[in-house]
């Protein structure tokens, strides 16, 4: 049986750092848009994810 | 015994030929190995010999020998239980599954076709016992034909219209034409989707083939399919690119995006239409005179 953690946010990563309130995971923060893109795409890969958009400078990695 | 022995041939014959070409017929040739071919075809034979020598059990008359033969043939319904077992092993293993109901069906195929060959072998035996070995020449081919036009089943092509779709994206939404199929966040999984992905659409035909097409089990198959054709860009823990069927919620049509090792889309349309209808899933509204009623 796979009892692996599914439909979970698994790490959010963001620059405005005024939009996400600590909470349920880790939030990592970046400088600008080319440093999120590359550390959400690492986190991803990691931890078997994928990345989804927010459109408000949030970007999260969800487990499916 | 000489007697019924040219009898018992000819069913055991014929049933065995239909078995063999049953097993062929499938075009996703499953099973695709010597050893699970050599299974069924030696299960074949068990109810091939079933069928032949039923003829002659009666004619004899040994009816002891046809209590027999009947409590034989329920050990076909362990086939069923074997193919389930070994399909849902081996799904724990896969990237794409093939999912519950598609390998219910393939069961259910397993077990009903060793019926089909006791009855081509019961058949054949029973036209050469009655009219002499000569005419099994005839009625043996006639009676395989017939199995395998009866049991070929309907397919997508026939339930619904396959078409191109437009893969695209609005904002981070990946879309097939008006379709929202996954949220996207990485522009260069974007750039790979738009450059590589395919799409089309499924339109069902009337309200039982849209209620087919909605049961998650008769997209999976779909998906199935389609990648173990095609093959597919997901890996082990990169699941970005994952096929997904969606369904179009307000006009009840499905939208299918795939980014596929061999992006061939005129092939892709094929498949999808020789998918076959899934027996646990098809939709029977229209049989019901409130769904007709509902539906014009």
């Amino acid at each position: 049986m796979n009892t692996a953690l599914s439909e979970y946010v698994l790490a959010i990563i963001t620059c405005e750092t005024d939009k996400v309130k600590g909470g349920g995971c880790p939030v990592f923060l970046a400088s600008d848009q080319e440093e999120m893109e590359k550390t959400s795409l690492l986190l991803a890969r990691i931890l078997g994810g994928i990345v989804h958009d927010l459109e408000n400078g949030i970007y999260l990695v969800c487990k499916h | 015994m000489e007697k019924y022995g040219a009898v018992i041939a000819a069913g055991i014959a014929a049933g065995l030929i239909n078995r063999w070409l049953l097993l062929r017929s499938d075009y996703r040739h499953y099973p695709t190995y010597p050893h699970g071919q050599l299974v069924h075809l030696a299960l074949g034979f068990i109810a091939a010999s079933l069928g032949a020598v039923a003829v002659p059990a009666i004619a004899k008359p040994d009816f002891v020998a046809v209590t027999f033969l009947v409590l034989a043939a329920q050990q076909f319904r362990e086939v069923r239980n074997m193919e389930r077992e070994t399909l849902m092993k081996l799904e724990e293993s896969k990237l794409i599954s093939r999912g519950t109901d598609y390998i219910e069906g393939i069961a259910r195929v397993f077990e009903a076709r060793n019926y089909l060959v006791i009855m081509t072998a019961l058949l054949t035996s029973g036209a050469a016992q009655l009219w002499g070995v000569k005419s099994a020449f005839i009625i043996g081919p006639v009676s395989i034909m017939l199995t395998l036009r009866l049991m070929s089943g309907s397919f997508i092509g026939d339930i619904a219209e396959v078409k191109q779709g437009q893969v695209h994206f609005e904002g981070s939404l990946l879309m097939v034409d008006d379709v929202v199929i996954m949220n996207v966040g990485l522009p260069q999984t974007r750039k790979k989707i738009i450059e590589e992905g395919l799409g089309v659409i499924i339109k069902p035909v009337d309200d039982n083939a849209r209620l087919n097409l909605d049961a998650p089990g008769q997209r999976k198959a779909i998906i199935h399919d389609v990648v173990s054709i095609l093959g597919s860009k997901v890996d082990i823990n990169e699941t970005e690119l994952m096929p997904m069927a969606r369904k179009q919620v307000d006009k009840g049509y499905l939208a299918l995006f795939i980014v596929a090792n061999e992006p061939d889309l005129e092939m892709l349309i094929e498949i999808v239409k020789r998918v076959p209808v899934l027996e646990s899933t098809r939709g029977t509204t229209l049989q019901s005179y409130y769904g007709r009623k509902a539906a014009d």
